[in-house]
């Protein structure tokens, strides 16, 4: 009895969330997919880390940061694009995209540094 | 000569930064009329020259050290920094980086590259390397003697901007002239005093007003900035361990009290994962960011904002009160599982650290002394007394709880930043006398924005009332503004009075404070405590270069490979000047190995003379103060001796050395006292069959003086 009333809840709350979802602009749907696919890849070398072992434990974590870097950084020009964020009003979308190419390459070069 | 000099031109200054306030509300200055320049031109003007003249001020004085005495490296770290700084200006970078050095901790030597926070060498190194770029012929030891004092040059720059972002740019003005010129920054920014501190502070406060700014403004560049200024920070000294601490425990403070921005998301997690990446490129750091506990709250807090962010972002899409509160709930028991898990199992298979011993001794101020000896022994790790707290921070003391008030008045995420950072680092500044360092920004941060905010309404009230009077003669018709501010006037009757009386008294203060820190400086901090001074009979002025002498005659009269044994606190002096390789230095990385030296110390002659031979030693190097009067002589230290000795050999027992539970070295000490190495070597200065104890100076004194010394 509990339990379907629990299914059932997760299923409308998963119904009003997709069909919210639906609603957003096709850029930020972008950055989402974006999103998801570094904390996927993250997850899958964290995963990989547990099987095999941390070994090189620096290529390690510059691999997982890099994920988590990337997704953070995706995130975080995800807030300023959006035109619903009242705080980000007078922030142009170039100048966002140009701070998040920036602190990217950043973020990378210090990786390539990191790896070896 | 000097001190008057200075004490003058700080005190023009001083008042130079009121006037600022006065003009910024006046807008007449008469010098400035005749340039016909417009008000805000004025302002401007006005506010550079301010800002030009505290940075002169603050490199000059910190110029005493080198006046009174000479262009020298003080105490005992800066030596080790000038001789790593050297190799690095000799070798260069790759070499310094795998440096291993052989002449210190003898049988085992120390990894310097991996053991160091190399930022203040390349600072230095790439200062002196630029000066040579531009064909000033200059010495690698005046570039480090001075890289101190222009360091606290920027401060002022970077204290400028962060008081302007806090509130306005009068209070960055008198924030930048009051830490130009705080005891609290001075003691360890004299020229001289080449020690990390010197640059980590210029860090500190960088890191933290970009960090700032950030959050201000939600900006991923500065946020990106700030996380260079935490990377050089982190290359610069081990307090980096605040910041990281600090930051998320600011975040953790915006989160409860509801105010969660976008801009604060942006402007921790771009900071926190870029910094992080950076500060393990130091490596002398390397893992610790994700294995000890020192950083795990920062590592929390991250997932805490994605968490946060997520539930916002759900709660933005859904609508609907009940669902959410259902997914929150399912959302919030999952996060704390996984968190509590994940540190569960990470603590439990050891690979995250639990907290070091220096960690603990900042939150329990009485862990130190029960635990561990050798932090507890340096003099500069013992909680703090009222008294420097006055000397070092003077009327800032009560200023300090003034600018909280005007804090909490006008609350913005930068005050609350501000207002946490004053509280913590005070806190830990009443733990160790030394992080009154730390302390000393926000003090004058804060300080600031109370004069800044006080002198600001006070002469608001002076030029409303002459305004006011003046229409009044001047036109005779009033509108009722003018009327309605001449009833509120009449309320008050001694208003306009009462704030010159303030004023004046503020002025006051504030040229008694710049006149205690000239003193301060001159007296008390700009001593290299390697050359010692003193007053003779007559007033005239006494040197004592004893150090400097006894490392030269080992230089001069010792072996090449000679291995010397001292007390940790003079092992980077005897490597730095006496270019002699010996047993410990002030680098207290193996406790072991000091506490056997502590041992051959206090044990009876035939003792420590095996412990020695099993050393290898050569020579014992002894400092004995009796004759000059000088007071932190070996004699003084022995007590830690013992401590730490005993402390990983359980023979030495403390409680042999004390009479009635007195510390005594005259004839009534305790006989294992009067017998032990230390004492019979400072009072007979015996050769010992091969151990020549090198006494070069003080021997001489007493035969001069003709008297036994205690």
């Amino acid at each position: 009895m509990g339990k379907s009333a629990t299914t059932k809840d997760a299923q409308a709350l998963f119904h009003s969330l997709r069909s919210a979802y639906a609603a957003t602009p096709t850029n930020l749907k972008i950055i989402d997919l974006y999103v998801m696919f570094a904390v996927v890849t993250a997850l899958i070398q964290v995963v990989y880390m547990a099987i095999v072992g941390s070994f090189p434990f620096n290529s390690f974590l510059s691999g997982v940061l890099s994920c988590v870097g990337t997704a953070v950084l995706a995130v975080c020009l995800r807030i300023q694009v959006n035109k619903e964020n009242k705080e980000f009003k007078d922030l142009p979308p170039e100048r966002a995209f140009a701070d998040f190419v920036l602190c990217n390459l950043v973020l990378h070069l210090v990786i390539m540094n990191f790896l070896g | 000569m000097e001190g008057a000099n200075g004490g003058g031109k700080s005190a023009a200054t001083q008042g130079g930064s009121k006037a600022t306030d006065l003009s910024a509300s006046n807008t007449f200055l008469f010098s400035l009329k005749t340039l016909k320049l417009k008000t805000k031109q004025q302002e401007l003007l006005i506010r550079v020259s301010i800002l030009c003249l505290v940075y002169i001020l603050a490199f000059i004085t910190r110029l005493f050290s080198v006046l009174r005495y000479e262009s020298m490296i003080h105490e005992f770290d800066p030596y080790f920094n000038y001789r790593t700084t050297l190799f690095l200006t000799q070798k260069g970078f790759y070499e310094f980086w795998n440096w291993f050095d052989s002449e210190s901790w003898y049988p085992l030597g120390r990894i310097i590259g991996g053991t160091l926070y190399p930022g203040l060498m390349v600072t230095a190194a790439l200062i002196y390397w630029s000066l040579r770029f531009l064909r000033f012929a200059v010495h690698i030891r005046e570039v480090c003697v001075l890289t101190a004092p222009f360091f606290a040059s920027n401060t002022t720059i970077v204290a400028y901007f962060f008081g302007k972002e806090l509130w306005d740019s009068g209070a960055g003005l008198v924030a930048a002239a009051l830490i130009a010129i705080c005891p609290g920054y001075i003691s360890r920014s004299v020229a001289g005093s080449y020690d990390n501190e010197g640059v980590a502070i210029f860090a500190l406060l960088l890191t933290f007003y970009l960090f700032v700014k950030a959050v201000n403004t939600g900006s991923l560049a500065w946020a990106l900035a700030s996380a260079f200024g935490y990377f050089y920070m982190v290359s610069a000294w081990g307090g980096y361990v605040f910041i990281i601490n600090l930051i998320p425990l600011y975040v953790l403070v915006l989160l409860i009290t509801g105010r969660y921005s976008m801009r604060l998301y942006v402007a921790y997690n771009c900071m926190y994962v870029l910094g992080m990446l950076l500060a393990m490129q130091i490596r002398f750091v390397g893992f610790q960011h994700v294995q000890s506990g020192e950083h795990m709250a920062a590592m929390g807090v991250f997932f805490l904002m994605q968490v946060f962010y997520f539930l916002d972002w759900v709660k933005y899409q859904l609508n609907d009160p009940r669902l959410f509160e259902a997914f929150l709930r399912i959302t919030v028991t999952c996060a704390v599982g996984v968190g509590a898990l994940a540190l569960g199992v990470g603590t439990a298979s050891g690979y995250i650290s639990p907290w070091t011993g220096r960690f603990y001794s900042l939150l329990d101020p009485t862990y130190a002394k029960d635990h561990i000896p050798i932090i507890a022994s340096v003099s500069e790790h013992q909680p703090t007394a009222w008294s420097s707290f006055m000397f070092d921070f003077h009327i800032l003391l009560f200023l300090f709880p003034a600018g909280l008030y005007f804090c909490f008045q006008r609350l913005s995420d930068a005050t609350i930043f501000i207002v946490m950072y004053g509280l913590t680092s005070m806190y830990f500044a009443g733990v160790m006398v030394r992080l009154i360092l730390v302390a000393t920004p926000a003090v004058c941060l804060i300080s600031a924005i109370a004069v800044s905010a006080t002198i600001k309404n006070l002469t608001q009230l002076v030029r409303a009332k002459s305004k006011v009077a003046h229409t009044g003669t001047g036109k005779g018709t009033s509108g009722t503004k003018a009327s309605s501010k001449a009833s509120r006037d009449q309320s008050l009757p001694f208003q306009r009075n009462g704030a010159i009386a303030l004023l004046l008294g503020a002025f006051y203060l504030l040229s008694r404070y710049a006149t205690h820190c000239t003193w301060v400086t001159s007296e008390a901090y700009s001593s290299p405590s390697i050359v010692l001074a003193a007053r003779g009979a007559y007033g005239n002025r006494v040197i004592f270069d004893d150090y400097r002498e006894a490392y030269f005659w080992l230089r001069q009269n010792t072996p090449q490979d000679a291995k010397i044994m001292s007390w940790w606190d003079y092992g980077y002096q005897i490597t730095a000047m006496g270019n002699r390789t010996v047993i410990v230095d002030n680098n207290t990385w193996n406790n072991t190995h000091i506490a056997t030296v502590g041992r051959a110390m206090s044990s009876y002659e035939d003792e420590a003379y095996e412990i020695m031979r099993s050393l290898d030693v050569d020579y014992v190097l002894v400092v004995f103060g009796g004759v000059t009067g000088y007071s932190s002589d070996d004699i003084n230290k022995f007590l830690w001796m013992v401590r730490i000795g005993g402390g990983v050999f359980p023979v030495i027992k403390e409680p042999d050395y004390l009479v009635n539970g007195e510390y005594r070295v005259d004839k009534g000490a305790a006989p294992k006292m009067l017998n032990c190495l230390i004492r019979s070597s400072c009072q007979k200065e015996q050769l010992e069959d091969e151990y020549k104890l090198s006494y070069y100076r003080f021997g001489e004194l007493t035969t001069e003086y003709g008297k036994p010394p205690g």
